[in-house]
């Protein structure tokens, strides 16, 4: 149990943590600056809910290692963050489809974890859950201003969506690790998520008037570390730059 | 091409921000920013202006539904009561066991 519950809380920071940069290469760069400020604010919330993921993942493994360790000074194969999250911000729309997807996703997950039979976890997503309910409230309006908007910006986020939704799958994927924490009251199946994930995808999408793909096909590796994109290492040369360069460097 | 995207309007309107920082206060003009509609308004100023916990209400206005007063008009508007110290409540004796009024 205790190395599906050491997963289970990598995957979890490890999601957060990863959108959390990506989202940071946005400052400064964001299409006007009330935007900038708002996503500056949602990577921050991003990076303070990662270091609670890693921390109780830190004190879980007991293997000395801190949640500074977990984030810094792995290698990619050892990342459990689900494909979506890695790849590159591409145009603004592309961003807030993916942030969408994700939050979409991410409050089904915390509303079921604040019941977990973990307090450490419960005390975790109850603390997150306010943060993504305003992150999945935002990032659905700007979804449906932009769909619903002029012609470009429609053909933009109808192209994101093409281009994203088949990550959006791995999310949902469930493992027999996944089937030992729903077993023990710690975690629900992430398949268990899905429906309510595609009841709020579909209103919030078809409001802007977006068409999902029709397949099943899912990309899949990044969960498991069997086979993140090449963004991740990447993405992991700018992140940890800092530590490899100067191990230990701190202010 | 239509008119429109030919001499494209960049700029969203402007608003004006109002945030209660407790209750029972006033809501007080903090700053202004640019947002699609009141909607994204509101959440533009939770963003800017709540993030170190400042406030517990927000209103949002649009700049150009504020009618003010013409700084031209200084004289007549505001002059002619610097004058009047009656006015102010200043010449009552307080009894001490009334306390801070």
């Amino acid at each position: 149990m205790g190395d599906h519950l050491f997963e289970f809380l990598l995957r979890q920071g490890d999601n957060t943590l990863i959108l959390s940069h990506r989202i940071s290469e946005w400052c400064g760069h964001a299409p006007i600056i009330e935007e900038d400020i708002a996503l500056a604010n949602i990577a921050l919330d991003l990076l303070g809910q990662t270091q609670m993921w890693l921390g109780l993942a830190a004190e879980v493994e007991g293997a000395g290692r801190s949640a500074d360790d977990l984030a810094m000074l792995r290698d990619a194969w050892d990342f459990r963050n689900s494909i979506l999250v890695e790849r590159p911000n591409g145009d603004f729309g592309q961003t807030m489809m993916r942030q969408f997807l994700f939050d979409a996703y991410h409050v089904e997950l915390l509303n079921k974890l604040v019941n977990s039979a973990d307090e450490r976890i419960a005390a975790i997503a109850a603390k997150s859950l306010k943060e993504v309910e305003y992150h999945v409230e935002r990032s659905a309006s700007t979804v449906i201003a932009l769909g619903d908007g002029s012609e470009e910006s429609h053909a933009r986020m109808q192209a994101a969506l093409d281009d994203q939704w088949t990550f959006a799958g791995e999310l949902f994927e469930t493992d027999a690790g996944d089937h030992a924490l729903n077993d023990a009251g710690i975690a629900p199946l992430p398949s268990s998520l899905r429906v309510g994930f595609e009841v709020r995808a579909m209103a919030v999408l078809g409001d802007a008037t977006l068409i999902i793909p029709e397949t099943t096909f899912a990309h899949s590796g990044g969960r498991s570390g069997k086979r993140h994109s090449e963004h991740l290492g990447h993405l992991l040369t700018q992140m940890q730059w800092l530590q490899r360069a100067y191990p230990g460097a701190t202010w | 091409m239509s008119d429109q995207n030919t001499n494209p309007r960049t700029e969203w309107p402007l608003w004006e921000i109002f945030i209660r920082g407790q209750h029972g206060m006033s809501h007080r003009h903090v700053g202004s920013l640019h947002a699609p509609d009141a909607e994204m308004a509101i959440k533009n100023a939770r963003d800017v202006y709540t993030r170190r916990n400042e406030g517990v209400s927000i209103w949002v206005v649009e700049a150009e539904k504020i009618t003010a007063s013409s700084p031209s008009d200084k004289g007549p508007m505001y002059e002619p009561s610097q004058s009047k110290v009656y006015r102010h409540p200043t010449f009552f004796d307080i009894p001490d066991d009334v306390g801070a009024m």
